[in-house]
């Protein structure tokens, strides 16, 4: 995750409060995509940036995970979503990110 | 789940901006605090 927005991240964190925030993600893959959650969850497994030991709790998805899906408009949904959601691989996205936040999110 | 929510979205421009994901979430009873779109990998 970029360096800045660790940054950016643990502020917002620290201004509005672990519990009022939601993290939603559009990553390509599975793997980069479970690595964001991971650092706005438990801390910046790459041991980089400002998010390294720190471990926020954010509740993170990812935008196709049915759980936000079923949130938003299904007009808007095919208008914005649809066509990226036909080329990534949802499944292990899905899979990957919800598996992350199983093993590092305490509720 | 989202509803009264403080929201931070990071798109990743390689898959779904920041932008596409704002606009689902337009007109709802949640705050967008942080929206970006960074490269990923």
């Amino acid at each position: 995750m970029d360096l800045e927005n660790q940054k950016r991240v643990k502020a917002l964190a620290e201004e509005y409060g672990n519990e009022s925030i939601v993290v939603i993600l559009g990553g390509a893959d599975a793997e980069a995509s479970g690595l964001i959650a991971e650092t706005v969850i438990a801390g910046d497994p790459a041991f980089a940036g400002a998010l390294t030991g720190v471990q926020l709790g954010l509740p993170a998805y990812h935008i196709l995970e049915p759980e936000i899906k079923a949130e938003i408009d299904p007009k808007v949904y095919e208008e914005n979503i649809a066509m990226m959601e036909m080329v990534l691989e949802v499944d292990d996205i899905i899979s990957e990110v919800s598996s992350i936040r199983k093993q590092f999110l305490k509720t | 789940m989202l509803e009264g929510k403080n929201v931070i979205i990071l798109g990743d421009r390689d898959g779904i901006p920041g932008q596409a994901i704002e606009k689902c979430l337009e007109g709802k009873d949640i705050k967008v605090i942080f929206s970006t779109t960074e490269c990923y990998v």
